[in-house]
Protein backbone atom coordinates (compact mmCIF):
# COMPACT_ATOMS: atom_id res chain seq x y z
CA UNK A 1 0.00 0.00 0.00
CA UNK A 2 1.54 3.58 -1.12
CA UNK A 3 0.68 5.61 2.00
CA UNK A 4 1.32 9.50 2.16
CA UNK A 5 1.04 11.90 5.30
CA UNK A 6 0.30 15.52 4.58
CA UNK A 7 2.00 17.04 7.96
CA UNK A 8 2.97 20.68 9.46
CA UNK A 9 5.26 22.16 11.40
CA UNK A 10 3.71 24.33 13.91
CA UNK A 11 4.20 26.51 16.98
CA UNK A 12 4.01 24.94 20.51
CA UNK A 13 0.20 25.91 21.68
CA UNK A 14 1.95 25.76 25.11
CA UNK A 15 3.80 28.66 24.08
CA UNK A 16 2.61 32.15 24.89
CA UNK A 17 1.49 34.45 21.36
CA UNK A 18 3.26 37.49 20.98
CA UNK A 19 2.86 39.78 18.54
CA UNK A 20 5.08 42.26 17.00
CA UNK A 21 4.37 45.02 14.34
CA UNK A 22 1.22 42.55 13.22
CA UNK A 23 4.20 39.62 12.89
CA UNK A 24 3.97 36.43 14.92
CA UNK A 25 7.52 36.29 17.18
CA UNK A 26 8.69 32.91 16.96
CA UNK A 27 11.92 33.63 18.91
CA UNK A 28 12.92 30.88 20.82
CA UNK A 29 9.34 29.39 20.58
CA UNK A 30 8.78 25.56 20.89
CA UNK A 31 7.55 24.03 17.39
CA UNK A 32 6.30 20.58 16.87
CA UNK A 33 4.59 18.33 14.73
CA UNK A 34 0.70 19.56 14.63
CA UNK A 35 -0.87 17.16 17.01
CA UNK A 36 -3.94 16.10 14.68
CA UNK A 37 -1.28 15.32 12.02
CA UNK A 38 0.42 13.46 14.50
CA UNK A 39 -2.97 11.16 14.71
CA UNK A 40 -2.52 11.17 10.52
CA UNK A 41 1.74 9.44 11.22
CA UNK A 42 0.33 7.33 13.91
CA UNK A 43 -2.61 5.70 11.65
CA UNK A 44 -0.31 5.75 8.38
CA UNK A 45 2.16 3.35 10.25
CA UNK A 46 -0.47 0.91 11.68
CA UNK A 47 -1.98 0.52 8.23
CA UNK A 48 1.93 -0.34 6.96
CA UNK A 49 2.09 -2.77 9.80
CA UNK A 50 -1.29 -4.18 9.01
CA UNK A 51 -1.15 -4.09 4.78
CA UNK A 52 2.54 -3.70 4.20
CA UNK A 53 3.99 -0.94 1.85
CA UNK A 54 5.58 2.12 2.48
CA UNK A 55 4.69 5.44 4.62
CA UNK A 56 6.02 8.83 2.79
CA UNK A 57 5.47 12.20 5.30
CA UNK A 58 5.45 15.21 3.20
CA UNK A 59 5.59 19.10 4.27
CA UNK A 60 5.60 22.08 3.04
CA UNK A 61 8.12 24.54 4.23
CA UNK A 62 11.52 25.85 5.22
CA UNK A 63 14.77 23.52 5.82
CA UNK A 64 13.71 24.13 10.11
CA UNK A 65 11.05 21.64 9.25
CA UNK A 66 13.68 18.81 8.48
CA UNK A 67 13.70 18.16 12.44
CA UNK A 68 9.45 17.38 12.58
CA UNK A 69 9.94 15.09 9.94
CA UNK A 70 12.46 13.24 11.09
CA UNK A 71 10.68 12.75 14.29
CA UNK A 72 8.21 11.49 12.17
CA UNK A 73 10.55 8.83 10.46
CA UNK A 74 11.81 7.78 13.59
CA UNK A 75 7.85 7.02 14.41
CA UNK A 76 8.22 4.65 11.97
CA UNK A 77 7.45 6.30 8.61
CA UNK A 78 10.38 5.19 5.91
CA UNK A 79 10.68 8.05 3.56
CA UNK A 80 10.66 11.97 4.19
CA UNK A 81 9.88 15.28 1.74
CA UNK A 82 10.49 18.62 2.54
CA UNK A 83 8.81 20.57 -0.01
CA UNK A 84 10.77 24.06 0.65
CA UNK A 85 9.47 27.24 0.65
CA UNK A 86 12.94 29.28 0.62
CA UNK A 87 12.22 30.25 -3.28
CA UNK A 88 8.73 32.26 -2.38
CA UNK A 89 8.91 35.95 -0.98
CA UNK A 90 5.39 36.93 -0.52
CA UNK A 91 2.65 35.40 1.61
CA UNK A 92 1.49 32.13 1.69
CA UNK A 93 -1.89 30.69 2.07
CA UNK A 94 -3.87 27.57 1.74
CA UNK A 95 -4.12 28.19 -1.81
CA UNK A 96 -0.07 28.56 -2.14
CA UNK A 97 0.31 25.06 0.35
CA UNK A 98 -2.12 23.21 -2.10
CA UNK A 99 -1.25 23.96 -5.44
CA UNK A 100 2.82 23.17 -3.94
CA UNK A 101 1.15 19.67 -2.63
CA UNK A 102 -0.62 19.54 -5.77
CA UNK A 103 2.27 19.59 -8.13
CA UNK A 104 4.25 16.78 -5.88
CA UNK A 105 1.15 14.42 -6.25
CA UNK A 106 0.52 14.98 -9.71
CA UNK A 107 3.13 11.93 -10.70
CA UNK A 108 2.71 9.88 -7.48
CA UNK A 109 0.77 6.45 -7.04
CA UNK A 110 -1.48 6.37 -3.73
CA UNK A 111 -3.51 4.69 -2.57
CA UNK A 112 -4.77 7.04 0.53
CA UNK A 113 -3.10 10.29 2.07
CA UNK A 114 -3.86 11.29 5.55
CA UNK A 115 -3.61 14.45 7.02
CA UNK A 116 -4.72 16.43 10.42
CA UNK A 117 -7.88 17.97 10.02
CA UNK A 118 -7.02 21.47 11.38
CA UNK A 119 -3.33 22.85 12.03
CA UNK A 120 -2.92 24.27 15.40
CA UNK A 121 -1.84 27.34 14.50
CA UNK A 122 -4.07 28.05 11.60
CA UNK A 123 -7.16 26.82 12.48
CA UNK A 124 -8.53 26.76 9.21
CA UNK A 125 -8.75 23.03 8.18
CA UNK A 126 -7.87 24.09 3.72
CA UNK A 127 -4.88 22.44 2.58
CA UNK A 128 -6.04 18.60 2.51
CA UNK A 129 -9.94 19.18 1.33
CA UNK A 130 -7.85 21.74 -1.65
CA UNK A 131 -5.44 19.31 -2.07
CA UNK A 132 -8.12 16.64 -2.50
CA UNK A 133 -9.99 18.44 -4.85
CA UNK A 134 -6.71 19.34 -6.66
CA UNK A 135 -5.97 15.44 -7.36
CA UNK A 136 -9.63 14.86 -7.62
CA UNK A 137 -10.01 11.68 -5.15
CA UNK A 138 -12.44 11.56 -2.98
CA UNK A 139 -12.01 12.98 1.13
CA UNK A 140 -13.37 11.99 4.55
CA UNK A 141 -12.81 14.35 7.18
CA UNK A 142 -12.65 14.01 10.87
CA UNK A 143 -12.17 10.80 11.01
CA UNK A 144 -12.17 8.68 14.67
CA UNK A 145 -11.55 4.56 12.76
CA UNK A 146 -10.44 3.89 9.60
CA UNK A 147 -10.23 0.26 8.55
CA UNK A 148 -9.29 -1.04 5.24
CA UNK A 149 -10.07 -4.31 3.18
CA UNK A 150 -8.52 -4.83 -0.37
CA UNK A 151 -9.70 -1.46 -2.06
CA UNK A 152 -12.34 -0.76 0.49
CA UNK A 153 -12.44 1.83 3.49
CA UNK A 154 -15.02 1.63 6.39
CA UNK A 155 -14.72 5.01 8.33
CA UNK A 156 -16.39 6.43 11.14
CA UNK A 157 -16.14 10.34 11.21
CA UNK A 158 -16.92 12.75 14.33
CA UNK A 159 -19.34 14.88 12.67
CA UNK A 160 -19.86 17.64 15.46
CA UNK A 161 -20.58 14.80 18.17
CA UNK A 162 -22.51 12.62 16.12
CA UNK A 163 -20.74 9.69 14.24
CA UNK A 164 -21.42 8.69 10.59
CA UNK A 165 -20.08 5.22 9.51
CA UNK A 166 -19.31 5.33 5.76
CA UNK A 167 -17.68 2.90 3.37
CA UNK A 168 -15.67 4.55 0.27
CA UNK A 169 -12.83 3.30 -2.36
CA UNK A 170 -9.32 4.02 -2.97
CA UNK A 171 -7.64 6.20 -3.43
CA UNK A 172 -8.66 8.13 -0.89
CA UNK A 173 -7.61 11.15 1.52
CA UNK A 174 -8.57 11.47 5.15
CA UNK A 175 -8.07 14.14 7.75
CA UNK A 176 -7.70 12.61 11.38
CA UNK A 177 -9.62 13.64 14.30
CA UNK A 178 -9.20 13.20 18.48
CA UNK A 179 -9.90 9.65 19.08
CA UNK A 180 -8.57 7.74 15.97
CA UNK A 181 -5.65 6.35 17.66
CA UNK A 182 -2.54 7.27 20.39
CA UNK A 183 0.67 8.35 18.66
CA UNK A 184 3.45 6.33 19.65
CA UNK A 185 6.44 8.51 20.96
CA UNK A 186 9.92 7.75 18.72
CA UNK A 187 11.87 4.51 20.41
CA UNK A 188 16.02 5.19 20.74
CA UNK A 189 16.38 2.57 17.74
CA UNK A 190 13.76 4.54 15.57
CA UNK A 191 15.44 7.67 16.13
CA UNK A 192 19.10 6.12 15.58
CA UNK A 193 17.36 4.49 12.28
CA UNK A 194 15.47 7.69 11.58
CA UNK A 195 19.02 8.85 10.70
CA UNK A 196 20.04 7.25 8.26
CA UNK A 197 16.36 7.11 6.19
CA UNK A 198 16.02 9.12 2.88
CA UNK A 199 14.94 13.05 3.55
CA UNK A 200 14.50 14.48 -0.06
CA UNK A 201 13.75 18.00 -0.36
CA UNK A 202 11.79 19.52 -3.45
CA UNK A 203 12.33 23.32 -4.75
CA UNK A 204 10.17 24.97 -6.77
CA UNK A 205 11.69 23.98 -10.04
CA UNK A 206 11.63 20.14 -8.95
CA UNK A 207 8.21 20.49 -9.02
CA UNK A 208 8.25 23.03 -12.17
CA UNK A 209 6.54 25.57 -10.31
CA UNK A 210 6.90 29.09 -10.96
CA UNK A 211 6.77 31.51 -7.62
CA UNK A 212 4.45 33.75 -9.83
CA UNK A 213 1.79 30.72 -9.58
CA UNK A 214 1.91 30.43 -6.08
CA UNK A 215 0.62 34.07 -5.15
CA UNK A 216 -1.43 33.84 -2.11
CA UNK A 217 -5.22 34.06 -2.83
CA UNK A 218 -5.98 35.67 0.54
CA UNK A 219 -4.12 38.88 2.33
CA UNK A 220 -3.47 39.04 5.73
CA UNK A 221 -4.01 43.07 6.78
CA UNK A 222 -3.31 42.87 10.68
CA UNK A 223 -2.83 40.27 13.59
CA UNK A 224 -3.52 41.14 17.09
CA UNK A 225 -3.94 39.69 20.32
CA UNK A 226 -7.38 39.81 22.04
CA UNK A 227 -7.69 41.98 24.62
CA UNK A 228 -6.79 41.06 28.71
CA UNK A 229 -9.39 40.07 30.09
CA UNK A 230 -9.90 42.02 33.26
CA UNK A 231 -10.10 39.79 36.51
CA UNK A 232 -13.60 38.70 37.35
CA UNK A 233 -15.50 38.75 40.96
CA UNK A 234 -14.80 36.25 43.49
CA UNK A 235 -17.87 35.70 45.06
CA UNK A 236 -18.05 34.75 48.64
CA UNK A 237 -19.90 33.68 51.33
CA UNK A 238 -21.84 30.22 51.76
CA UNK A 239 -22.60 28.12 48.41
CA UNK A 240 -25.61 28.97 48.91
CA UNK A 241 -24.90 33.08 48.87
CA UNK A 242 -23.00 32.73 46.10
CA UNK A 243 -25.27 30.95 44.29
CA UNK A 244 -27.85 33.77 45.03
CA UNK A 245 -25.35 36.64 43.86
CA UNK A 246 -24.31 34.53 41.04
CA UNK A 247 -27.77 34.35 39.35
CA UNK A 248 -28.50 37.92 40.12
CA UNK A 249 -25.40 38.84 38.49
CA UNK A 250 -26.15 36.80 35.77
CA UNK A 251 -29.46 38.92 35.48
CA UNK A 252 -28.74 42.14 35.81
CA UNK A 253 -25.18 42.61 35.56
CA UNK A 254 -23.96 40.20 32.69
CA UNK A 255 -27.51 40.29 31.45
CA UNK A 256 -26.73 36.50 29.85
CA UNK A 257 -29.92 34.79 30.89
CA UNK B 1 -19.66 46.35 -3.18
CA UNK B 2 -20.28 42.51 -4.06
CA UNK B 3 -23.64 42.25 -6.07
CA UNK B 4 -24.44 39.05 -5.06
CA UNK B 5 -24.13 37.01 -2.03
CA UNK B 6 -24.45 33.48 -2.20
CA UNK B 7 -25.42 32.19 1.61
CA UNK B 8 -25.57 28.31 2.18
CA UNK B 9 -28.12 27.74 4.98
CA UNK B 10 -27.92 24.51 6.93
CA UNK B 11 -30.88 22.22 8.26
CA UNK B 12 -29.47 19.68 11.13
CA UNK B 13 -32.67 17.38 12.38
CA UNK B 14 -35.67 18.81 10.65
CA UNK B 15 -34.86 22.35 11.64
CA UNK B 16 -32.82 25.65 10.26
CA UNK B 17 -29.46 25.59 12.14
CA UNK B 18 -28.81 29.46 13.56
CA UNK B 19 -26.01 29.76 11.65
CA UNK B 20 -28.32 30.16 8.09
CA UNK B 21 -29.08 33.06 9.96
CA UNK B 22 -25.59 34.44 10.54
CA UNK B 23 -24.58 34.00 7.57
CA UNK B 24 -27.44 36.07 5.78
CA UNK B 25 -26.62 38.54 8.02
CA UNK B 26 -23.18 38.77 7.08
CA UNK B 27 -24.42 38.67 2.98
CA UNK B 28 -26.49 41.64 3.93
CA UNK B 29 -23.68 43.26 5.35
CA UNK B 30 -21.12 42.51 2.20
CA UNK B 31 -23.53 43.42 -0.54
CA UNK B 32 -25.48 46.49 1.58
CA UNK B 33 -28.61 46.98 -1.00
CA UNK B 34 -27.68 44.23 -3.39
CA UNK B 35 -28.95 40.61 -3.40
CA UNK B 36 -28.77 37.92 -1.06
CA UNK B 37 -29.39 34.48 -1.82
CA UNK B 38 -30.32 31.63 0.53
CA UNK B 39 -29.02 28.24 -0.86
CA UNK B 40 -30.74 25.21 0.96
CA UNK B 41 -30.19 21.74 0.00
CA UNK B 42 -31.58 19.22 1.90
CA UNK B 43 -33.95 16.05 0.81
CA UNK B 44 -37.58 17.99 1.76
CA UNK B 45 -36.34 21.47 2.85
CA UNK B 46 -39.27 23.91 1.15
CA UNK B 47 -41.14 24.96 4.69
CA UNK B 48 -38.21 26.45 5.30
CA UNK B 49 -37.45 29.04 2.70
CA UNK B 50 -40.24 31.95 4.27
CA UNK B 51 -38.26 32.13 7.72
CA UNK B 52 -34.94 32.06 5.43
CA UNK B 53 -36.31 35.45 3.63
CA UNK B 54 -38.23 36.84 7.10
CA UNK B 55 -34.35 36.62 8.45
CA UNK B 56 -32.86 38.89 5.75
CA UNK B 57 -32.39 36.74 2.32
CA UNK B 58 -33.59 38.43 -0.83
CA UNK B 59 -34.34 35.37 -2.35
CA UNK B 60 -33.64 31.30 -2.12
CA UNK B 61 -33.24 28.36 -3.90
CA UNK B 62 -33.73 25.12 -2.79
CA UNK B 63 -31.54 22.10 -4.45
CA UNK B 64 -33.72 19.36 -3.92
CA UNK B 65 -32.53 15.89 -4.01
CA UNK B 66 -32.56 12.78 -2.04
CA UNK B 67 -28.91 12.18 -2.09
CA UNK B 68 -28.90 15.71 -0.45
CA UNK B 69 -30.62 14.66 2.89
CA UNK B 70 -27.82 13.79 4.12
CA UNK B 71 -24.23 15.58 3.67
CA UNK B 72 -21.42 13.70 1.32
CA UNK B 73 -19.04 16.05 -0.03
CA UNK B 74 -19.99 14.81 -3.80
CA UNK B 75 -23.27 15.15 -3.35
CA UNK B 76 -22.96 18.64 -1.75
CA UNK B 77 -19.80 20.09 -3.95
CA UNK B 78 -22.35 18.81 -7.21
CA UNK B 79 -24.93 20.53 -5.70
CA UNK B 80 -23.59 23.93 -4.87
CA UNK B 81 -21.25 24.31 -7.78
CA UNK B 82 -24.33 24.28 -10.42
CA UNK B 83 -26.14 26.69 -8.46
CA UNK B 84 -23.03 28.94 -8.47
CA UNK B 85 -22.26 28.09 -12.36
CA UNK B 86 -26.36 29.15 -12.69
CA UNK B 87 -26.05 32.45 -10.44
CA UNK B 88 -22.72 33.55 -11.01
CA UNK B 89 -22.23 35.34 -7.22
CA UNK B 90 -19.14 37.29 -6.74
CA UNK B 91 -19.69 36.20 -2.99
CA UNK B 92 -19.78 32.96 -0.89
CA UNK B 93 -20.61 33.09 2.52
CA UNK B 94 -20.67 29.48 4.11
CA UNK B 95 -21.34 28.33 8.02
CA UNK B 96 -18.16 26.63 9.43
CA UNK B 97 -19.97 23.60 9.99
CA UNK B 98 -19.11 20.09 9.72
CA UNK B 99 -20.50 20.36 5.98
CA UNK B 100 -18.96 23.86 5.70
CA UNK B 101 -15.60 22.86 6.42
CA UNK B 102 -15.74 19.82 4.58
CA UNK B 103 -17.01 21.26 1.03
CA UNK B 104 -15.67 25.70 1.28
CA UNK B 105 -12.01 24.37 0.48
CA UNK B 106 -12.90 22.23 -2.08
CA UNK B 107 -14.84 24.98 -4.22
CA UNK B 108 -12.89 27.24 -3.73
CA UNK B 109 -10.02 25.03 -5.13
CA UNK B 110 -12.53 24.77 -8.08
CA UNK B 111 -12.90 28.15 -8.32
CA UNK B 112 -9.07 29.13 -7.90
CA UNK B 113 -10.20 31.50 -5.44
CA UNK B 114 -9.34 32.60 -1.78
CA UNK B 115 -11.26 31.33 0.90
CA UNK B 116 -11.22 32.48 4.87
CA UNK B 117 -12.14 29.92 7.19
CA UNK B 118 -13.58 30.33 10.27
CA UNK B 119 -14.54 34.03 10.54
CA UNK B 120 -15.89 35.55 13.96
CA UNK B 121 -16.44 39.33 12.65
CA UNK B 122 -16.44 40.92 9.75
CA UNK B 123 -15.88 45.03 8.75
CA UNK B 124 -17.01 45.94 4.81
CA UNK B 125 -15.45 49.44 3.64
CA UNK B 126 -17.04 49.78 0.06
CA UNK B 127 -15.46 47.39 -2.05
CA UNK B 128 -13.04 45.87 0.78
CA UNK B 129 -14.51 43.17 2.67
CA UNK B 130 -12.09 42.42 6.03
CA UNK B 131 -12.44 39.31 7.87
CA UNK B 132 -11.59 39.06 11.77
CA UNK B 133 -10.66 35.24 12.59
CA UNK B 134 -9.22 33.52 15.60
CA UNK B 135 -5.53 31.74 15.20
CA UNK B 136 -3.42 29.96 17.45
CA UNK B 137 -6.59 28.75 18.90
CA UNK B 138 -7.89 32.27 19.89
CA UNK B 139 -4.76 33.08 21.37
CA UNK B 140 -4.52 35.53 19.05
CA UNK B 141 -6.36 37.19 16.24
CA UNK B 142 -6.13 38.11 12.41
CA UNK B 143 -7.77 40.03 9.98
CA UNK B 144 -7.92 38.88 5.75
CA UNK B 145 -9.27 39.69 3.43
CA UNK B 146 -9.80 37.98 -0.49
CA UNK B 147 -8.52 40.55 -3.08
CA UNK B 148 -9.89 38.41 -5.91
CA UNK B 149 -13.23 37.46 -6.75
CA UNK B 150 -15.70 35.84 -5.51
CA UNK B 151 -15.28 37.01 -1.83
CA UNK B 152 -15.63 33.70 -0.18
CA UNK B 153 -15.17 32.96 3.63
CA UNK B 154 -17.11 30.35 6.07
CA UNK B 155 -18.55 31.47 9.25
CA UNK B 156 -18.18 30.34 13.13
CA UNK B 157 -21.46 29.79 14.73
CA UNK B 158 -22.50 31.88 17.22
CA UNK B 159 -20.46 35.22 16.32
CA UNK B 160 -22.16 37.24 13.68
CA UNK B 161 -25.42 38.70 15.31
CA UNK B 162 -28.62 37.66 12.72
CA UNK B 163 -30.96 40.14 11.45
CA UNK B 164 -34.11 40.28 13.70
CA UNK B 165 -36.55 38.38 12.09
CA UNK B 166 -39.40 40.49 9.77
CA UNK B 167 -42.46 38.45 9.01
CA UNK B 168 -43.74 40.78 6.51
CA UNK B 169 -40.92 40.09 4.30
CA UNK B 170 -41.37 38.66 1.16
CA UNK B 171 -39.11 37.18 -1.54
CA UNK B 172 -38.91 34.56 -4.66
CA UNK B 173 -38.27 31.00 -4.18
CA UNK B 174 -37.14 29.06 -7.07
CA UNK B 175 -36.25 25.10 -7.01
CA UNK B 176 -33.29 23.78 -9.09
CA UNK B 177 -33.17 20.41 -10.34
CA UNK B 178 -29.51 19.69 -9.45
CA UNK B 179 -27.88 16.30 -11.48
CA UNK B 180 -25.87 14.47 -8.83
CA UNK B 181 -23.68 11.24 -9.72
CA UNK B 182 -20.62 9.14 -9.68
CA UNK B 183 -21.29 9.01 -5.44
CA UNK B 184 -17.88 8.00 -3.92
CA UNK B 185 -19.13 7.99 -0.45
CA UNK B 186 -21.52 5.05 0.87
CA UNK B 187 -22.97 6.85 4.51
CA UNK B 188 -24.26 3.24 6.21
CA UNK B 189 -24.87 4.58 9.46
CA UNK B 190 -24.99 7.91 11.69
CA UNK B 191 -25.28 7.44 15.75
CA UNK B 192 -26.71 10.34 17.45
CA UNK B 193 -24.73 11.34 20.71
CA UNK B 194 -25.16 14.51 20.99
CA UNK B 195 -27.18 15.34 23.92
CA UNK B 196 -30.73 16.65 24.00
CA UNK B 197 -30.49 18.55 20.71
CA UNK B 198 -28.92 21.38 21.45
CA UNK B 199 -26.01 21.63 19.59
CA UNK B 200 -22.61 22.35 21.45
CA UNK B 201 -21.02 25.18 18.81
CA UNK B 202 -24.77 26.47 18.62
CA UNK B 203 -25.58 25.98 22.38
CA UNK B 204 -26.02 29.50 24.07
CA UNK B 205 -25.28 28.42 27.49
CA UNK B 206 -22.68 25.72 28.07
CA UNK B 207 -22.30 23.83 31.68
CA UNK B 208 -19.07 22.28 31.21
CA UNK B 209 -17.34 19.23 33.54
CA UNK B 210 -13.89 18.71 34.07
CA UNK B 211 -12.64 15.94 36.19
CA UNK B 212 -13.73 17.68 39.73
CA UNK B 213 -16.82 15.68 38.69
CA UNK B 214 -14.87 12.76 39.33
CA UNK B 215 -17.84 9.87 37.34
CA UNK B 216 -20.25 9.64 34.69
CA UNK B 217 -22.71 9.90 37.46
CA UNK B 218 -20.90 13.35 38.79
CA UNK B 219 -22.31 14.78 35.26
CA UNK B 220 -25.59 13.85 36.27
CA UNK B 221 -26.17 17.51 38.04
CA UNK B 222 -24.84 19.47 35.16
CA UNK B 223 -27.19 17.74 32.60
CA UNK B 224 -29.56 19.31 34.99
CA UNK B 225 -28.59 22.64 35.28
CA UNK B 226 -28.00 22.65 31.17
CA UNK B 227 -31.92 21.11 30.75
CA UNK B 228 -33.05 23.95 32.58
CA UNK B 229 -30.74 26.90 30.73
CA UNK B 230 -31.87 25.39 27.67
CA UNK B 231 -27.95 24.54 26.91
CA UNK B 232 -25.54 21.98 25.95
CA UNK B 233 -22.91 20.00 28.32
CA UNK B 234 -19.86 20.00 27.37
CA UNK B 235 -16.47 18.99 29.02
CA UNK B 236 -12.71 18.97 29.22
CA UNK B 237 -10.25 16.60 28.03
CA UNK B 238 -9.32 15.17 31.62
CA UNK B 239 -13.30 14.45 32.21
CA UNK B 240 -13.28 13.01 28.23
CA UNK B 241 -10.13 10.83 28.77
CA UNK B 242 -11.48 9.52 32.14
CA UNK B 243 -14.31 8.59 30.16
CA UNK B 244 -16.47 10.32 32.33
CA UNK B 245 -18.58 11.45 28.80
CA UNK B 246 -18.08 10.95 25.20
CA UNK B 247 -14.85 12.63 23.52
CA UNK B 248 -18.21 14.32 21.61
CA UNK B 249 -18.78 16.85 24.21
CA UNK B 250 -14.26 17.57 24.72
CA UNK B 251 -13.91 21.36 23.94
CA UNK B 252 -10.93 22.83 24.15
CA UNK B 253 -7.39 22.57 21.64
CA UNK B 254 -8.44 19.08 20.46
CA UNK B 255 -11.99 19.25 20.59
CA UNK B 256 -14.76 21.56 20.27
CA UNK B 257 -14.00 25.77 19.88
CA UNK B 258 -17.06 27.18 21.59
CA UNK B 259 -18.16 31.19 22.05
CA UNK B 260 -21.52 30.51 24.21
CA UNK B 261 -23.43 33.85 25.72
CA UNK B 262 -22.87 31.38 29.29
CA UNK B 263 -20.36 29.06 29.82
CA UNK B 264 -20.02 27.43 33.54
CA UNK B 265 -16.76 25.61 34.14
CA UNK B 266 -17.51 23.10 36.30
CA UNK B 267 -14.67 21.26 38.57
CA UNK B 268 -12.18 22.36 35.69
CA UNK B 269 -8.90 23.24 36.49
CA UNK B 270 -8.34 25.57 33.28
CA UNK B 271 -5.36 24.32 31.58
CA UNK B 272 -4.10 26.29 28.52
CA UNK B 273 -5.49 23.83 26.23
CA UNK B 274 -9.11 24.17 27.78
CA UNK B 275 -8.92 27.92 27.29
CA UNK B 276 -8.34 27.44 23.80
CA UNK B 277 -11.81 25.88 23.14
CA UNK B 278 -13.56 28.19 25.58
CA UNK B 279 -11.97 31.07 26.53
CA UNK B 280 -14.49 34.15 23.94
CA UNK B 281 -17.48 33.18 25.45
CA UNK B 282 -19.06 36.06 26.16
CA UNK B 283 -19.36 35.13 30.20
CA UNK B 284 -17.85 32.74 31.84
CA UNK B 285 -18.77 31.01 35.29
CA UNK B 286 -16.31 29.07 37.06
CA UNK B 287 -16.89 26.51 39.78
CA UNK B 288 -13.91 25.01 41.63
CA UNK B 289 -12.61 23.99 45.22
CA UNK B 290 -9.24 24.91 44.73
CA UNK B 291 -9.03 28.92 45.05
CA UNK B 292 -5.86 29.20 43.17
CA UNK B 293 -7.32 27.02 39.78
CA UNK B 294 -6.49 28.76 36.40
CA UNK B 295 -9.83 28.79 35.67
CA UNK B 296 -10.45 31.75 38.12
CA UNK B 297 -8.19 34.06 36.18
CA UNK B 298 -10.62 33.90 33.12
CA UNK B 299 -13.91 33.49 34.55
CA UNK B 300 -16.02 36.77 34.95
CA UNK B 301 -17.51 34.90 38.35
CA UNK B 302 -15.59 32.91 40.21
CA UNK B 303 -17.41 30.48 42.82
CA UNK B 304 -15.56 28.75 45.56
CA UNK B 305 -16.64 25.44 47.01
CA UNK B 306 -18.10 22.24 46.63
CA UNK B 307 -19.51 21.67 42.89
CA UNK B 308 -22.17 18.81 44.18
CA UNK B 309 -23.41 21.25 46.71
CA UNK B 310 -22.87 24.81 44.25
CA UNK B 311 -24.60 22.60 41.05
CA UNK B 312 -27.57 21.50 42.60
CA UNK B 313 -28.29 24.88 44.83
CA UNK B 314 -27.68 26.57 40.69
CA UNK B 315 -30.36 24.48 39.07
CA UNK B 316 -32.69 24.64 42.19
CA UNK B 317 -32.39 28.99 42.02
CA UNK B 318 -32.29 29.06 38.46
CA UNK B 319 -35.77 26.91 38.56
CA UNK B 320 -37.51 29.55 40.75
CA UNK B 321 -36.16 32.41 38.80
CA UNK B 322 -37.81 31.13 35.49
CA UNK B 323 -41.15 30.25 37.71
CA UNK B 324 -41.53 33.98 38.37
CA UNK B 325 -40.77 34.87 34.96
Amino acid sequence: MNIYVVMKRTFDTEEKVEINDGVIDEEGAEFVINPYDEYAIEEAIVLKETHGGEVTVVTVGDEEAEKELRTALAMGADKAVLLDTEDLDGEMDHYTISEMLGAYFQDKAYDIILGGNVAVDDGAGQTAPRLAEKLGINQLTTITKLDIEGTTATIERDIEGDQEIVEAELPLLVTCQQGLNEPRYPSLPGIMKAKKKPLDTLDLDDLDLDEDDLEAKTKTVDRFLPPEKEAGKKLEGEPAEQVEELVNLLRNEAKVI
Amino acid sequence: MAEKALVLAEVSEGELRNVSFEVIAAGRKVVGDNEVVALLCGDDVSAFSETLIHHGADRVILAEHEDLQNYTTDAYKQAIEQVIEAESPDALLFPHTSPGKDVAPRIATKLDSGLVSDVVELEVDGDEVVFTRPIYSGKAFEKKNVPGSPIFATFRPNNIPPLEADSSRTGETSEVAVEIKDLRTVIKDVIKKTSGGVDLSEASVIVAGGRGVKSAEGFEPLYELADVLGGAVGASRGASDAEYCEYSLQIGQTGKVVTPDLYIAVGISGAIQHLAGMSNSKCIVAINKDAEAPIFDIADYSLTGDLFEIVPLLTEEFKKVKAEA
